[in-house]
């Protein structure tokens, strides 16, 4: 910024120039909303690049498991499937789930307990902003984990078995878990303190794991227990996505009604009961 | 203190609260406050920890709804008209509202980039001494460090009016200082400044007008003269255990003299000034017992006397 007086630091020991008459005038006025929610996507972004353990549990454990469970015959997945193409739309189920649950959970929670939710609340930035911005961040988290999971699967011999349809299913399904996902980790971050919402949240995640299709065929549980399985949202995520990309299913539309159900329930409740402090 | 006359300001005052009440369950925190906030003033809102000060600033920062009252920042109603009234409003919190992993530098960039005219993020940081702390992750700065990082959030958009929870807690006595002369330079630019304070000293130094709360309600407010009043007391030092009984037979009528502690003789004329005649009374009956003070002041009561008389509580406590 050009014409701004340059004084001395305040506290390095100069005694304080005066700043000139007038640089504090007032000139206030927010930015247009598209600036500041970039600026805001982007910063978040940044955060979860800089934090260890989110990387840990958006990537890393997704490749690891696509690797080792595609590698070695560690299950049978029976269906007739190869091993890797069961294990991509799962995977893929997995990373969404990662993201839009359990790491925005965990975020949020930390956000809200060291009041960095409040202060936004004092900036230009509405909350329709703010959640307009962690959603953007959250989509482009994704389309990283889609983009190194299908490199990563397409080196391992996947060859998905789809209808064109699925440039338009695959998004659907993806964006409706999102929500719901998103929907559910904003509950849990706005109601619980943050060590409890770390913990449920990681708790859910592994016990969704195990429970919704991602490795382990929903075919190897007892009878009575499938169907319900299937209406979890990752069971629904992923019954869906392999549907779609192993099974040449055009629309996979169950799954699309059980996740846009678990959607308009998760949003709604977060939006009952969020508490921003 | 004297300070030069504040900016002119047209328009509404900075902050005008009527008959604001807020409870939290059967606890009422603010109960019937009523406080006007003058445009391009600086406003030191004073009261015992519990008073009311923070919640009373939170509903004008649009973080609580009022339950009765009106609540009025710049002319709009903090709550309804929250999305005009938050680009010009400047915001610091008692504490926290930094994300602890991002250095400072990054975060007021990205606070910037919310407003149409912020200031430059590296001269701001200059301003408050923190230029060598750019890549300083907020949780690794120290306390002083921290609130300072916080105090250039609060002005970075170019706001007409701030609003500092305790801007000089925990910080040294030299960042204090500064810190003050950045808040003159606010108000002699035209910005309204409303600060919740424990010290005396900053309320005294900077305040165009105090307000004291006291169980959610307004006990003073005025010009820090106005709540000190003229200069009632006379105090001077000399040995200890001199008999005050006979100096008050001395006084004149209406005069009280005590001393406390040993060797520090206060007297006061309640509601009025002291004359000359009271100081030659003092002066004559030192001479008589052949007393020498070491220090003799006349003076008005401290916003410190004011605010113990009126809460009954030190400030600090």
């Amino acid at each position: 910024m050009t014409g701004q007086p340059i004084t001395g630091p305040l506290i390095a020991g100069e005694p304080v120039q005066p700043a000139r008459p007038g640089t504090w005038t007032p000139m206030p006025g927010a930015a247009p909303l598209r600036r500041m929610v970039a600026a805001q996507a982007a910063q978040e972004a940044r955060q979860l690049l800089r934090n260890g353990e989110q990387l840990m549990l958006t990537l890393i454990i997704p490749l690891l498991l696509l690797a080792a469970f595609s590698l070695e015959p560690l299950i049978d997945f029976g269906g007739g499937y190869t091993r890797i193409d069961f294990l991509a739309p799962g995977v893929i189920a997995l990373a969404v789930m990662s993201t839009a649950f359990t790491s925005q959970a965990i975020a949020t929670g930390f956000e809200r307990r060291y009041g960095v939710l409040k202060r936004l609340g004092a900036t230009p930035l509405s909350r329709t902003g703010l959640i307009t911005a962690k959603t953007a961040t959250v989509i482009g988290v994704e389309l990283v984990q889609a983009a190194i999971i299908l490199l990563v699967a397409t080196a391992l011999g996947w060859a998905p078995n789809a209808r064109w349809a699925a440039v338009v299913t695959v998004p659907l399904l993806v964006l409706l878990g999102t929500a719901a996902f998103s929907g559910f980790a904003l509950l849990l971050a706005g109601t619980l303190r943050a060590e409890a919402t770390l913990a449920a949240a990681n708790l859910i995640y592994v016990v969704l794991l195990g429970i919704g299709g991602v490795v382990f065929p929903l075919t190897k549980f007892p009878r009575g227990a499938r169907p319900l399985l299937e209406l979890l949202p990752t069971g629904a995520l992923s019954t869906g996505l392999r549907d779609v990309l192993a099974n040449a299913v055009v629309f996979p539309a169950r799954d699309v009604v059980t996740l846009a159900v678990w959607a308009v329930a998760g949003i709604a409740l977060a939006a009952r009961f969020f508490r921003w402090e | 203190m004297s300070n030069p006359p504040a900016a002119q300001i047209s328009g509404p005052p900075a902050v005008e609260i009527s008959g604001l009440v807020k409870r939290y369950g059967p606890a009422t925190a603010v109960d019937g406050l009523s406080l006007t906030a003058g445009g391009g003033e600086v406003t030191a809102v004073l009261g015992p920890n519990g008073a009311g000060k923070t919640t009373t600033i939170e509903v004008c920062e649009g973080y609580r709804s009022a339950d009765a009252g009106t609540v009025r920042v710049l002319g709009l109603d903090p709550a309804r008209d929250a999305a005009r009234l938050k680009p010009r409003v400047g915001v610091m919190l008692q504490a926290g509202g930094i994300p602890p992993a991002v250095p400072a530098g990054e975060y007021l960039r990205t606070l910037s980039r919310f407003h149409v005219k912020p200031h430059d993020t590296a001269w701001l940081l200059d301003i408050v001494g923190l230029t060598s702390h750019v890549k300083t992750p907020y949780k690794r700065l120290s306390g002083g460090q921290q609130q300072r990082l916080s105090l250039a959030a609060a002005v970075l958009g170019r706001p007409e009016l701030v609003f500092l929870d305790e801007p000089t807690a925990g910080m040294d006595p030299q960042a204090r200082h500064a810190t003050w002369d950045l808040i003159m330079a606010l108000r002699a630019d035209g910005v309204g400044v409303i600060l919740t304070t424990h010290f005396m000293e900053e309320a005294e130094r900077l305040a165009d007008h105090v307000v004291i709360i006291d169980h959610g309600r307004v006990v003073a407010d005025g010009a820090p003269a106005q709540l000190t009043g003229t200069a009632g007391q006379l105090r001077f030092r000399a040995e200890a255990g001199l008999d005050t009984d006979s100096l008050l037979a001395a006084l004149p009528p209406g005069s009280a003299a005590k001393e406390s502690p040993a060797g520090h003789y206060l007297i006061e004329t309640p509601g009025g000034t002291v004359q000359p005649a009271l100081l030659a009374a003092v002066t004559a009956w030192c001479a008589d017992r052949a007393v020498l003070p070491s220090s003799l002041q006349i003076e008005s009561r401290t916003l410190e006397d004011v605010f113990l008389e009126l809460t009954g509580k030190d400030l600090g406590a």
